[in-house]
């Protein structure tokens, strides 16, 4: 069975690659100019404080002991405890995910509809006026700082206008929709002229397939090849857009989340940054990074299921 | 096929330059003469304080009117672009630099260290882009020196990444062979066939990413962590004028529209560029 086969090397891999995340989230403190603990301990620290939080954290031992007992952690669950909040980094993920999470949904929601009508309207007439206009318009919104954009909604539809709230999470599953609609505009149009660049380029390269020149051949209309033919085809690589949307879309949230003071993972990134929360940063980094690699995998499984073509 | 990339590659004439480029190019050297003349054309000192002015609106003296603390916003924006077009440059040059000599010599020995590479790349791509800089920052300390690092340690394996696909392609062609039959050394070839020949996509991709480098750099200024303030920085301007924004919203519009300006003209121009080699390739 080639698709258990898949999978068996996919999962392989993915032990490297989580190994490497591992490696490097752990390096990212010993990277810091100076002693970590005394950045733990901060400036003001005495010696005592920073002799203890040294042995507290194990610094003292050699830098490969600390990578086992750090791995070792890792796998019973425990990404480390924030010195700002004096609880699990874990449990501080799991209260700030989910406005992150809705947000997530939203924006893909939000995004998807409008992408695959300007790469559909572009690409039926590659080099056309529309498909120039598309592309100047998808050009210009992405020099837009995200964090601008969302100064000038909150100002205009917020202040000015009074039509959405202009900061936190709001109540229940309304609130949020009606609380996350600005943040989540901001992202999208940022994220629209990406994924439909990609989306367009996959559709025109099928206009050259074989399988198009079959259709044709056989006497389908251009509006039948184009539905029947094209369209399906490009399911594949809308797809795996997916995977390229989370990385870009963890990105946009962290900024969105601080504009909007929405109370999300973004935020609590950010604050940790600035507060020298490192086990924060740390453990965040982590999560992130392993998110990005599972839903990779998930969307190339998935491909692989939909198209035995696909061998990865 | 095997003749017209290359040759499309290596001679760029002035006659594919498209209109949208010559604006670009119109945009990008009006900033380079907005920053380098800042100091003689800005009306006001970018920093000098002044409280009889403070959040007074555009008008004749102050075009962009004034921040918090009745600084030009003009001239302030003027004086940010300075940071921010040096910003452009010194973030893209440095992983420019180092992912194309990477990629050359990982495409063109193969073995180990192609090895190696792929791993190191495999590995960098697990994290989004953004999280992974900003983490190196938050741990190195906030600062544009510290910004730069970190976009250099992470940003040069997609410069890498497409170096060596480029070379893995050019290596078997036929003038490669024909120099390695000529006996030229590893190092001509690779400086007189292959760079040339290779190195057209990587620097659309370079013009490109400066947009990304400068949206970043002003992120980051924006959030506290790249160009400290009072320095006059597009996105630390922002940053300051979020909390006067109802009350005065030009502290806020200029420098964004400053921004998506110099952005349009990197952007455009790399659009333009990386058509040409798309052309090139397929032609």
């Amino acid at each position: 069975m080639p698709l258990l086969q898949l999978i068996a090397r996919r999962l392989l891999q993915l032990t490297g690659v989580l190994a490497g995340i591992s490696l490097v989230t752990f390096l990212l403190l010993h990277m810091a100019p100076g002693d970590p603990a005394r950045l733990l301990a901060g400036e003001r620290a005495s010696a005592e404080t920073i002799a203890a939080i040294r042995s507290q954290y194990g610094l003292d031992l050699p830098l490969w002991r600390q990578f086992l007992t750090y791995l070792a952690n890792l796998f019973s669950g425990d990404i480390g405890l924030s010195l700002r909040f004096q609880r699990p980094v874990s449990q501080l993920i799991e209260q700030f995910m989910w406005p992150t999470l809705f947000l997530t949904v939203y924006v893909i929601c939000l995004a998807v509809p409008p992408t695959v009508a300007l790469a559909i309207l572009g690409a039926r007439r590659p080099g056309g006026v529309a498909d120039q206009i598309i592309r100047l318009v998808g050009i210009a919104g992405l020099t837009i700082p995200v964090f601008w954009l969302g100064i000038m909604m909150s100002r205009l539809f917020g202040v000015s206008l009074g039509w959405f709230p202009v900061s936190g999470y709001g109540a229940g599953f309304i609130g949020h929709l009606h609380h996350l609609f600005l943040p989540a505009v901001s992202t999208a149009i940022w994220l629209v002229p990406v994924l439909t660049q990609s989306l367009r380029a996959a559709l025109i390269e099928k206009t050259t397939a074989d399988f198009v020149t079959a259709a044709r051949a056989q006497g389908a209309t251009e509006r039948q090849i184009f539905w029947q033919t094209m369209l399906p085809n490009a399911v594949l690589p809308t797809l795996n857009l997916l995977g390229v949307m989370v990385a870009f879309m963890i990105g946009g949230a962290i900024i969105v989340e601080t504009v909007y003071a929405v109370p999300g993972l973004g935020t609590l990134m950010v604050n940790a940054l600035l507060g020298r929360d490192y086990y924060v940063v740390q453990g965040l980094t982590l999560v992130f990074a392993v998110s990005t690699v599972l839903i990779t995998l998930l969307v190339d499984l998935l491909s692989a299921f939909i198209d035995p073509r696909v061998r990865l | 096929m095997a003749e017209s990339p290359v040759l499309a590659q290596t001679a760029p004439s002035i006659r594919r330059i498209t209109p949208t480029m010559l604006v670009a190019l119109v945009v990008l050297f009006g900033w380079l003469a907005l920053a380098l003349a800042a100091p003689v054309i800005a009306p006001c000192d970018p920093d000098a304080i002044d409280i009889m002015n403070m959040l007074s609106p555009p008008s004749a003296a102050h075009l962009f009117g004034t921040d918090q603390v009745g600084r030009d916003v003009f001239s302030r924006v003027l004086f940010a672009s300075r940071i921010d077009l040096l910003l452009c440059v010194a973030g893209v040059l440095p992983p420019l630099l180092i992912g194309t000599t990477i990629g050359l010599l990982s495409g063109y020995f193969r073995g180990v260290v192609d090895n190696v590479f792929m791993r190191i790349y495999d590995l960098t791509v697990a994290f989004p882009f953004f999280v992974l800089v900003l983490a190196i920052v938050g741990v190195l300390g906030p600062g544009l020196l510290n910004f730069i690092l970190a976009l250099t340690l992470v940003g040069w394996v997609s410069y890498a990444r497409l170096m060596r696909a480029q070379v893995l392609t050019i290596r078997e062609s036929e003038y490669i062979q024909a120099a390695k039959c000529l006996g030229y050394s590893p190092a001509a070839i690779l400086g007189h066939h292959v760079l040339p020949n290779a190195i057209g996509p990587v620097i659309a991709y370079a013009v490109s990413d400066a947009v990304l480098v400068m949206l970043a750099g002003a992120s980051f200024g924006f959030l506290g962590l790249g160009a400290q303030p009072p320095a006059a920085e597009w996105g630390v301007m922002i940053a300051d004028g979020q909390a006067f924004v109802q009350q005065a919203w030009w502290i806020c519009l200029f420098p964004g529209l400053a921004a998506i300006s110099l952005g349009l003209g990197f952007a455009l121009l790399g659009d333009g560029l990386g058509q040409i080699h798309r052309r090139g390739a397929t032609a």
